[in-house]
């Protein structure tokens, strides 16, 4: 076998994999979505767009992703340089750091629930602490920015390891002979992190935010579990048309309009944050 | 006895595997009700033992009972001696289903449930065998707040509202509840309660101004009420923490408060409005299929089905209520006492208003619930003009009836075509 050919015989069971299990599925979706009864139509597409939950259900998913993706960042840039800076105990700290990544997305939502509901630890401790005598209902739909705020904390506190991951593999590709120039012409730290470290990391924050991004878009367990139907995103409403509902048709809708935003946002990301290839390390 | 099980649990094997050939031993009883193992075989032992020929109760959900029915009367032969299901299963199959004979008047049926048999026709196509329904319970803390002249049985929702009122006052919290969370039952609430006694129907009377006038009556209503009612499920869990003291909920939903703190709680009638008591009762029938192997021998099977005794039995194995008029013995859980007064008060009271489950959606009941679940979340919840959301939810079950072609049901007046939304 010629060596050339190896490459692509290595990445054909991947390929097989994608296409049996995503781009096919993916095809079944997209006619579902653009059919009805058997004859091609839009009207799920105007069942979307036309229902009352639809502008509220797409600003929220907006939204959360506009304040989690932020934090996020700037939590794994910090979290990510902290732990290459470490000489010691530097895993120890990295697999801390990923712990709730193993944790399933419901499961996160349950523990911030757990704090959260009204006979939870939040007023149980305020109790025991005489802040409070009555439990607080912080959950309740009088209170949707709090709800809003519990899945911020709960999507940051689960999702943020994602980036560092591969922010640390990134900042470990940097060759440090630039760090150690920058050093020598009395760049000071916080100098060498934005003109060195950052833009070298370009593809791996690249690569990150479209991760995260995409995964914003589809936040759904925690805000089920926490917000319930008070707070709806666009994931919520696939789930809802798909099994309450028992409209496959809408569902498959609501999900192309997700791909149709994450494509987006995807390109923005690569358009902002490219690389010339000439200045690829 | 030994070797009858053995039989009975091959046999529920061989249906199992999707082989039910017609070699039942006795008479087929084939229903959707009573399907966990325990009731099943409560229905077999202490219920059908009885009834001096061998009976064979086989329980299964609606898909698979529907299809065999189906399939026995394309057939052309049958050997399902008697059909059990809920009133809207028998719409499914009401081409499969004979007259029975039965003389419902001397068994002492309840009339409103006699009409219903009749799916809109004029002879019987199914006989009521048992009920379950929705009522209110109340923490007898509460009783003191309840306005003066107002009698538990006879309130209305301006009362109601006076009541909760009251409490919130008086107590400093909010302390009456709905099942308003994501698994609550809330959509039977407006279905069959808060629409109906205020507008004398479900659907054909939608958004009218009776029924504008009736949600916001439901709005005042909901500012007494916990607003951790949106997370609540079971409302026998906050009548138990005390977080609530006046409920609504089904009546399997409250047992566990009654069954713990016997003394604690009083159950009563749902509100009035001004047409009457909206009232849903979940009524489970028996039917005799067109092709039942001996017409004479099902029919008997009713007879002892509806006899007192056996009611009785029935609701020990089921924890559905008797159709008929019994007194229930004293050896009966407290829920069962509780809710059973509440029963037999309200199907019998002149004022209420029988609002039945959906019928004929298939599987569009979801979206049915829906569109009352949506006028809960947007004029209640989310502030929208009560006028405005239910011109527009309007539109929604208008599409819903459109699509289905589902004709109006009780307390609808029948329709020829889809139900109108008006």
């Amino acid at each position: 076998m010629s060596p050339a050919r190896i490459p692509y015989l290595l990445l054909l069971p991947a390929t097989l994999f994608l296409l049996v299990f995503f781009v096919y599925p993916f095809g079944l979706v997209a006619i579902e979505a653009f059919s009805r009864d058997g004859s091609f139509t839009a009207a799920n597409f105007q069942t979307v767009f036309g229902h009352w939950k639809f502008p509220a259900a797409m600003t929220n998913t907006l939204l959360l992703a506009l304040v989690i993706v932020p934090i996020q960042t700037v939590l794994a840039l910090a979290m990510a340089v902290l732990v290459t800076k470490m000489t010691r105990g530097r895993d120890m700290a990295l697999y801390v750091f990923t712990i709730p990544l193993g944790i399933s997305d419901l499961a996160a939502g349950i523990i911030w629930l757990a704090i959260f509901e009204q006979s939870g630890f939040l007023n149980s401790m305020l109790y025991h602490l005489g802040v409070s005598e009555q439990p607080t209902i912080w959950l309740g739909y009088q209170s949707k920015w709090v709800i809003f705020l519990a899945v911020v904390l709960a999507e940051v506190w689960r999702a943020t390891a994602i980036m560092l991951v591969i922010l640390v593999a990134g900042i470990g590709l940097i060759p440090k002979e630039y760090n150690e120039a920058a050093e020598v012409f009395g760049a000071s730290p916080w100098k060498r992190f934005t003109r060195v470290t950052l833009p070298l990391l370009r593809p791996s924050l690249q690569t990150a935010l479209i991760l995260r991004v995409i995964l914003a878009f589809e936040v759904f367990a925690v805000v089920a579990t926490l917000g319930g139907t008070t707070l709806p995103v666009l994931m919520g409403e696939v789930y809802q048309w798909q099994f309450a509902l028992q409209d496959r048709g809408v569902a498959a809708a609501y999900a192309i309009v997700i791909l149709a935003i994450s494509i987006a946002a995807t390109l923005v990301i690569m358009r902002a944050l490219r690389v010339p290839k000439e200045a690829r390390i | 006895m030994t070797k009858l099980k053995l039989t009975a649990a091959l046999l529920g094997t061989t249906l199992a595997l999707g082989a039910g050939a017609a070699h039942a031993e006795g008479l087929l009883f084939w229903s959707t009700q009573a399907k966990p193992v325990e009731e099943t075989q409560k229905m077999r032992d202490e219920v059908l033992a009885g009834f001096g020929a061998a009976v064979d109760y086989q329980a299964s959900d609606e898909g698979p009972w529907i299809t065999r029915i189906d399939a026995e009367t394309q057939a052309g032969s049958g050997s399902i001696g008697l059909l059990g299901g809920l009133h809207g299963d028998f719409t499914s199959v009401e081409d499969s289903l004979a007259d029975v004979p039965t003389d419902l008047a001397a068994a002492g049926v309840v009339p409103g449930y006699v009409e219903l048999g009749k799916l809109g026709g004029d002879s019987q196509k199914y006989v009521p065998w048992m009920q379950a329904t929705y009522m209110m319970a109340a923490n007898k803390q509460a009783l003191e707040y309840l306005p003066e002249g107002a009698e538990l049985n006879d309130l209305t929702y301006d009362q109601l509202i006076d009541w909760c009122k009251a409490i919130a006052e008086g107590t400093g919290g909010p302390k009456c509840g709905l099942p308003a969370g994501p698994k609550g039952l809330k959509h039977r609430f407006f279905q069959g309660y808060l629409v109906p006694s205020y507008t004398g129907g479900m659907v054909s009377t939608f958004k009218t101004a009776e029924a504008e006038e009736g949600w916001n009556k439901f709005k005042e209503l909901w500012q007494y009420m916990n607003p951790a009612s949106t997370n609540y499920g079971f409302m026998q869990e906050p009548l138990l923490t005390g977080e609530v003291w006046v409920a609504f909920d089904h009546t399997a939903r409250l047992a566990d408060a009654f069954n713990q703190k016997p003394d604690d709680f009083v159950a009563f009638a749902t509100p009035k409005g001004p047409k009457g008591r909206g009232y849903m009762p979940v009524i489970a029938g028996m039917a005799i299929p067109t092709n039942a192997p001996d017409a004479a021998a099902s029919a008997a099977l009713i007879d002892y089905m509806l006899k007192p005794e056996t009611q009785i039995a029935t609701l020990k194995a089921t924890n559905f209520f008797p159709v008929v008029d019994v007194t229930l013995p004293d050896d009966m859980p407290p829920s069962v006492k509780a809710a059973g007064e509440v029963i037999s008060y309200t199907s019998t009271s002149p004022d209420s208003i029988t609002a039945l489950l959906p019928m004929g959606l298939g599987d569009a009941g979801g979206k049915f619930n829906q569109v009352y679940t949506d006028m809960f979340e947007r004029s209640v919840l989310g502030g929208q003009p009560v006028r405005a959301a239910l011109d527009d939810q309007a539109k929604a079950l208008e599409a819903i009836m459109q699509e289905t072609g589902a004709p109006c049901w009780a307390p609808d007046a029948a329709s020829e075509g889809p139900c109108p939304v008006n």
